[in-house]
């Protein structure tokens, strides 16, 4: 069954976490891959670790499901040491690696096979059939996987995660290599993948394709843990207020709302910003630019993104390590970084 | 220590090989050339060409042999005993070389392999255990070189029979010396030899390297099977059992140091110094 309730939490206790994880620390070489990562992964919900190239979200994975182990730190995976109960953890986790990791010479029926028996599955016809139709594979199985497109062989690793009906699924990169397209349905998926009650963690640097399928957000960077928390409640821990931007004929008549009722920051740079204590300040606002003749071309409250907040956190990371903390003041400014900030992959390509 | 689990690594592995059409082309015909083409052209030259000076010589040369040797020489002519003690004990440390050549071009990839292809972090991800993929991949390296050399001493048997059994008086091979030589001699060389290659395979950052240094490392033990396996048919009865006998035990102490050094971190690329 590839559906349907999903097994008791075993020995973890109501409510613990599907994955705990404190002050994990692994390093290669002199390479610090993990440093000091917490991770606390809620049942049945999509956790996504979000973080440029060498941040440790593979790494992360990695140590989940006791494929390594940490050098320091703790870590406990359905309530138990992944290195110390490794098969009966991997055996409940479905992975899919940023490389599809499939055999080219085997067909994709036999790289399904292949798994299954590696789960210990029995008369598994069945679950292949119903896992690879589910991710709409199953007219290519007995193509040689060497000749699959890069979807279908995301399409065909996904199906290999689930027919084993695991609690947990690994997702590193689910999307790394797909057009658009495929990315979206790729997503769409994986997004379905909790409405059966699955616990889900992905890995990406695409901040775009957390954007509303993120339960809960970690971002990573330099292997540990910036911040946490379910994306509303980090953009509200950020941005406590609302933002407007508004824009006008005369465009220096706005500069009368600085002082307005309701507004705790004003910044104009060609358009103006506004941070407001609530959203239902804007008639208000409107009302008082109208009674003064001003003609207003543009309102638009601004909501923030995973990409604000992944750079708003870098910058307060960075006002950190600086002896500084950035306050409402500096949303203007964080916005503006945010602009000019070059992209996460960017920034990947210039990692070591 | 799931059997089932290490029967499907094993099979996994050998349906990858034989979709490797330019891997087992050449090792066929690898096997063809020194179980097939070579003594059926030597033996039926030999056979041929009768009672000249250059057979009386070879048969001559049979002098230098152990006596107990000398003794089982069948043949009332000298092209009868030169192509009976060419068959018997000429060809024998083939029977070593063929299989350590094969067995050791496909351990040399096993580990390396899937860590190059990716498949390392699908195998690490899994609840196999590491002795499980060893062991599966060990198997599956060791079947190709061991069947293909089971089944060129079938053809030999067939070759040396038909060539040279008429000289003799009548089919007289396999002899008791090659049939120890092929089930308890060349099996524990052959484990020896990819307990060594696949600790290799685990520690290289490459095929590439993993062969050369396979190549290196097995030539010597190459000499070794040859001289034993020559030795073991020239000596006393008991000499093959004891060489056999030793042969197991090293291979089994090597394989039991093998298995350790497999780990999921080098399934992954993880462990320092890949």
């Amino acid at each position: 069954m590839l559906t349907g309730q999903r097994r008791p939490a075993d020995g973890r206790g109501v409510d613990a976490p599907v994955v705990a994880a404190r002050a994990l620390g692994r390093r290669f070489g002199e390479v610090d891959a993990l440093s000091d990562l917490n991770l606390s992964v809620p049942e049945g919900q999509i956790t996504v670790l979000l973080g440029p190239n060498g941040a440790g979200k593979t790494t992360a994975i990695r140590m989940i499901t006791g494929a390594l182990n940490p050098d320091r730190g703790e870590i406990r995976t359905f309530g138990v040491d992944p290195g110390d109960e490794g098969e009966d953890v991997r055996r409940r986790c479905g992975v899919v690696s940023a490389k599809p990791a499939l055999y080219d010479r085997l067909n994709g029926w036999d790289n399904l096979a292949y798994a299954a028996e590696l789960y210990g599955l029995r008369d598994y016809d069945e679950r292949l059939r119903e896992a690879a139709a589910r991710f709409g594979i199953e007219a290519a199985l007995q193509k040689m996987v060497g000749g699959y497109s890069t979807g279908m062989k995301t399409r065909l690793a996904l199906a290999r995660s689930i027919m084993h009906d695991p609690d947990l699924l690994l997702y590193d990169e689910p999307t790394s290599g797909l057009d658009p397209e495929s990315s979206h349905a790729v997503l769409e998926l994986i997004r379905s993948m909790t409405e059966d009650g699955h616990t889900v963690v992905m890995c990406t640097h695409l901040l775009l394709e957390a954007e509303g399928l993120a339960d809960q957000v970690v971002v990573l960077e330099d292997g540990t843990d910036l911040i946490s928390g379910t994306p509303k409640d980090l953009t509200d821990r950020y941005w406590p207020g609302v933002v407007v931007h508004m824009d006008a004929e005369q465009p220096d008549m706005l500069d009368r709302l600085a002082h307005a009722g309701g507004v705790i920051a004003y910044q104009r740079n060609g358009v103006a910003e506004l941070q407001l204590d609530d959203l239902g300040r804007v008639p208000d606002l409107v009302a008082l630019l109208a009674a003064a003749g001003v003609r207003l071309t543009r309102v638009e409250p601004r909501i923030p993104t995973l990409e604000d907040l992944y750079f708003a956190v870098r910058d307060g990371r960075a006002a950190f390590a600086e002896g500084n903390t950035l306050g409402g003041s500096d949303l203007a400014a964080r916005f503006d970084r945010k602009r000019t900030a070059p992209s996460l992959n960017d920034l990947s390509e210039v990692d070591p | 220590m799931s059997w089932s689990r290490i029967w499907t690594v094993t099979r996994t592995d050998l349906k990858q090989l034989i979709q490797a059409k330019d891997f087992w082309i050449p090792m066929l015909i690898l096997g063809g050339i020194f179980f097939l083409f070579v003594p059926t052209i030597l033996l039926l030259s030999i056979t041929a060409i009768g009672d000249v000076q250059a057979v009386a010589q070879i048969s001559q040369a049979l002098e230098v042999l152990p006596e107990r040797a000398q003794a089982a020489v069948r043949g009332d002519t000298d092209a009868g005993r030169a192509s009976y003690a060419l068959a018997v004990y000429l060809f024998a440390p083939v029977a070593v070389v063929v299989p350590l050549t094969i067995s050791t071009a496909v351990g040399a990839s096993t580990i390396v392999g899937e860590r190059e292809r990716g498949t390392g972090e699908f195998l690490a991800h899994s609840p196999a255990a590491v002795k499980e993929i060893y062991l599966g991949k060990l198997i599956a390296s060791l079947l190709p070189g061991y069947a293909t050399t089971l089944l060129g001493f079938g053809i030999y048997s067939m070759v040396v029979n038909l060539i040279v059994g008429p000289e003799v008086g009548g089919w007289f091979f396999p002899t008791r010396e090659w049939w120890v030589l092929m089930l308890w001699v060349v099996p524990p060389f052959l484990a020896l030899t990819l307990s060594i290659v696949l600790r290799l395979s685990a520690r290289v950052k490459s095929t590439a390297a993993a062969q050369q240094a396979s190549g290196l490392v097995t030539l010597p033990l190459i000499l070794v099977a040859y001289s034993q396996s020559t030795g073991a048919l020239f000596g006393a009865a008991s000499a093959s059992l004891w060489i056999g006998a030793v042969a197991w035990v090293v291979a089994l102490a090597g394989l039991s140091r093998g298995m350790k050094v497999v780990t999921r971190a080098r399934l992954l690329g993880v462990a320092d110094g890949i």
